[in-house]
């Protein structure tokens, strides 16, 4: 009976063992004779072991979509509607007022307060107002959006900007990169993780390109007369009355130098800034956009442009307003600056152009932008963490090298202190490292510079159990049991308290891996993990030495401990 | 065999009223160093050394080929306009240095442009040192926005706060409350003597010594319920012992145990301070502090916290059956059978009920 149990138990734990072996440096293919040289088992334990950004090189960065902005502008969007929606059913505006800090409002005022209803009611029509509610009162009408909509909004815009961030980072080429939501909801913060990024300024600069493209109307007399442009700001303005109305922008436009010969000035070489009138809401948006794409422009050189086309329902718009515009000018405003302006020769459908004397590099990139689609909000970085690659392969030789030492002591300790039973300690520790890179590895766990931390602290505590029992063991033997009874009494005592550490450590480390982030999660995964494994080994893996030991001989007169 | 201790017979629980003087002293100085600090900021100190990670700012890795003076690369840097920049050679790596920039300002919308800023200036003085990729190489950065340091900070609060109510309901649940209370005051002492250090050195608080507070958390409560498991287990062999010589001899039948691993963990953290790398410096300094006191408040702080508390209890008890008594009531049990249903001995019955 004893003896079949003690062979179940080897043979469980021969088989972990193996297993576990193998998962941390055998391949994950058929293995070949060369993945047992030291080379091949090097190789392969580095291809199991996934290592966070810290060990291997990379760029983390924690970024915010200001989902404010994007409430403001949507009110503001709104509000302009809303006017137009009034002027267009015949009952031209007084005022109309928008709030954009913490609630959103829009406040129309009108002439004759009578009307009110209908104001309402025709708004309505044309408007998509289903999560604002109105309020007429006086000879105002006031719409302020659902706080529940609010939020609603709020999650939409991250997750779509989520989505534009991941298709630009793919676009860009950055291998692996991990992009997942971060902190509570309700912060929209968005975690980027992209392995062997050295400098993220290019990325990083991309990621929050806004690229918001639109094709608006120039308020000009038609061509051939020269298109108007405004010195100053103020000059603008004042042409428009002194206030600018809600249909109506002001933007700076940089003219564009004519090169007289290829290559004589630098792109970024412009004349002075000048000013100009557009109409709003614009002709065509950038999310109309089908195609965006960086071409050489004709003056050749290194000077380049952006040609684009339209979805159908955007060439169909853009064609019906050209073709009834004709002579008119047009401008392309890329995130509230006009680009380029010309007049409309004859009707277009579905093509266009920006000439903005662009690099090659910042053509694409903007290209890139234009075709992923504009962010939905402006987004701001929190946190930016970079760790070159000869950085973590320092990180890592640190690391190894504190285990190995902290190793080393605890193995000379226990084998100079406890003798025989020092070499039961040292098994279960050696086995307690080798099956916890192989749960990090089967768990696809991450393995961090604070992970190694995790690692070394379970040395601390897988000891500390060998230490408890073997105690025990040695006080029960004190008070005159024979040697199989101390053995026995020793690991049932020592397994209450053993129980109580593990489970108060997990505890407190659970709580880092659920609330922590980056660097506590990869220590309390490493940590937990080593503790749930030390329990087999520091116990059961001990235990069956010391079972193995004792059915060796008929009549056990002496203990090593 | 060989042994740390033979026989130890200590009275521990006498010198208590020593114990937690001592640990108040310390704890006062460490308090007294934050104050000061925070109040009247000597050579620009403040309470705690914050590093980037909870206060926002700039930390550049920069290895060089010839790495200058820490005082040259400050003047480079402050020429270029960095301001409070704070150069910090890395002991074990002759090549590398910190550079450690605040953020510019206050004002939270602005902490991206406030973190570019700083960055172009490092850029721009160590440019003056020659070329990038030449004279030196940005080999690692760290950007933390005011917005993001104060969420990591309030995080690594809440998240030591709620491991330790954790902690104290599961100790209430294996043992009794005032055992619980006892181990997360212990617990707690040893954070505050720890932090204490912290500020007193001016060593820096990185979010690797949050997690290093955790662990030091769950050292420090593993120490106490080794004593405490031992002291369950005695009184239930000993049921005549009083609850003061039964913790006494808890203790010292635990104490080779607990100087053993002490002393092991102690090793492999030391052996992290000086192999880890200056990465994990913060991290392995705050548990070498942290398992000196935590070994320590298991035996001085924890114990006599418990003893006090279940003395004073039963001595509540006590009065409370006799006026129960007095008044006509039948009384339970007699206050000396009493004694030996208090606290421990209910959950153990349960336990040998389950068995």
């Amino acid at each position: 009976m004893k003896k079949k149990n003690l062979l179940q138990r080897i043979i469980i734990i021969a088989v972990v063992t193996l297993v576990g072996l193998y998962t941390v440096i055998g391949p994950r293919r058929r293995p070949t004779l060369k993945d047992f040289t030291w080379s091949g088992i090097k190789a392969n334990l580095a291809s199991n072991i996934r290592l966070g950004l810290d060990l291997k090189g990379g760029s983390h960065l924690v970024m915010r979509v200001k989902t404010d902005q994007f409430l403001k502008s949507l009110t503001e969007g709104n509000a302009l509607a809303i006017a137009n929606a009034a002027k267009d059913a015949g009952f031209a505006p007084k005022d109309v007022k928008t709030e954009t800090a913490g609630n959103y409002k829009i406040t129309l005022e009108v002439e004759d307060p009578s009307k009110l209803s209908e104001i309402d009611a025709a708004v309505k029509k044309k408007v998509d107002l289903s999560d604002w509610s109105s309020s007429p009162s006086g000879n105002t009408v006031t719409w302020t959006l659902n706080s529940t909509a609010q939020r609603t909004l709020a999650e939409q815009a991250t997750e779509q900007a989520q989505r534009i961030i991941e298709s630009r980072l793919n676009a860009v080429g950055v291998a692996e990169p991990l992009v997942q939501r971060h902190g509570a909801q309700s912060s929209h913060q968005i975690l980027v993780q992209m392995p062997g990024i050295q400098d993220p300024e290019r990325v990083k600069q991309l990621l929050s390109a806004e690229s918001r493209l639109d094709l608006v109307h120039v308020v000009s007399p038609p061509s051939p007369a020269p298109v108007q442009t405004y010195n100053t700001e103020e000059e603008a303005k004042t042409s428009l009355g002194g206030t600018v109305p809600a249909n109506r922008h002001v933007l700076p436009y940089s003219e564009r130098n004519e090169p007289t010969t290829a290559g004589q000035k630098t792109p970024e070489d412009q004349k002075p800034k000048k000013w100009v009138v557009v109409e709003y809401p614009a002709v065509v948006g950038g999310n109309e956009l089908r195609n965006a794409s960086a071409t050489q422009s004709r003056a050749g050189g290194n000077e380049y442009q952006i040609t684009f086309s339209f979805k159908p329902t955007g060439a169909e718009k853009f064609g019906a307003w050209t073709g009834a515009n004709i002579n008119q000018y047009m401008g392309v405003v890329l995130n509230d600056e006009v680009k380029s302006i010309a007049y409309i020769k004859s009707q277009i459908f579905d093509q266009g152009e920006i000439s903005g004397r662009f690099t090659k590099e910042s053509a694409e990139d903007l290209a890139l932008t234009l075709r992923s689609g504009a962010l939905p909000a402006p987004i701001e970085y929190l946190e930016e963490r970079t760790v070159g690659p000869s950085l973590g392969a320092d990180s890592i030789r640190s690391g190894v090298r504190a285990s190995v030492f902290g190793l080393l002591f605890v193995v000379a300790f226990m084998l100079f202190y406890y003798r025989g039973a020092g070499i039961n300690a040292v098994v279960a520790l050696l086995l307690n490292m080798i099956l916890m890179l192989a749960a990090l590895i089967i768990f696809e766990a991450t393995l961090t510079l604070p992970g190694i931390a995790g690692i070394i602290l379970t040395i601390g505590m897988a000891v500390d159990s060998n230490v408890l029992i073997f105690e025990r063991i040695r006080e029960e033997l004190r008070t005159g049991k024979t040697i199989p009874s101390a053995i026995e009494q020793g690991f049932a005592r020592a397994f209450v308290t053993i129980i109580d550490t593990h489970v108060t450590t997990i505890i407190s480390s659970l709580f880092l891996f659920v609330f922590g982030t980056g660097p506590l999660r990869g220590f309390a995964v490493t940590l937990v993990l080593g503790l749930l494994i030390n329990l087999f080994s520091a116990v059961y893996v001990s235990r069956t030495i010391f079972m193995w030991e004792l059915s060796r001989k008929r009549r056990v007169e002496s203990l090593s401990i | 065999m060989i042994q740390v201790f033979k026989q130890v017979n200590v009275d521990w629980l006498a010198n208590r009223r020593l114990f937690i003087g001592v640990s108040i002293l310390i704890m006062l100085a460490g308090l007294g160093s934050a104050v000061f600090r925070q109040w009247k900021h000597p050579n620009g100190t403040e309470a705690f050394n914050l590093g980037v990670d909870f206060k926002g700012g700039t930390v550049v890795t920069v290895k060089f080929k010839q790495r200058p003076s820490a005082e040259a690369i400050r003047d480079a840097l402050i020429s270029h306009g960095a301001k409070d920049v704070v150069i910090q050679p890395v002991t074990d790596k002759p090549d590398l240095a910190l550079i450690k920039l605040p953020l510019e300002g206050a004002g939270e919308g602005e902490s991206q442009a406030q973190l570019e800023r700083g960055r172009a200036r490092v850029k721009d003085g160590l440019n003056s040192f020659g070329p990038e990729g030449d004279a030196y190489e940005i080999v690692g950065t760290d950007a933390v926005g005011a917005v993001a340091g104060a969420q990591l900070r309030n995080k690594a609060i809440a998240v030591t706060m709620a491991a330790l109510v954790g902690i104290l309901v599961y100790i209430a649940f294996r043992f009794e409350w005032t055992y619980g209370a006892a181990a997360v005051i212990a617990v707690f002492h040893d954070l505050l003597v720890t932090l204490g250090m912290f500020s007193i050195f001016q060593w820096e608080v990185s979010l690797t010594v949050i997690a290093a507070l955790l662990t030091l958390v769950g050292f420090s409560v593993n120490d106490t319920i080794v004593v405490f498991d031992r002291i369950r287990e005695n009184r239930r062999l000993h049921r005549r012992e009083s609850l003061y010589k039964i913790t006494n001899d808890s203790i010292n039948q635990t104490l080779s145990r607990t100087v053993i691993t002490s002393g092991l963990v102690f090793l492999s953290v030391l052996a992290m301070v000086v192999f880890g790398g200056e990465v994990l410096r913060g991290f392995s300094l705050a548990l070498t502090v942290g398992i000196v006191f935590g070994t320590y408040s298991s035996v001085a702080i924890a114990s006599p916290i418990m003893v006090w508390w279940e003395q004073r209890l039963e001595a509540a008890n006590r009065i409370g059956a006799l006026g129960a008594a007095r008044k006509g009531v039948p009384a339970t049990g007699s206050p000396a059978r009493r004694e030996t249903v208090s606290a421990p001995v209910r959950k153990r019955s349960r336990e040998a009920g389950q068995a």
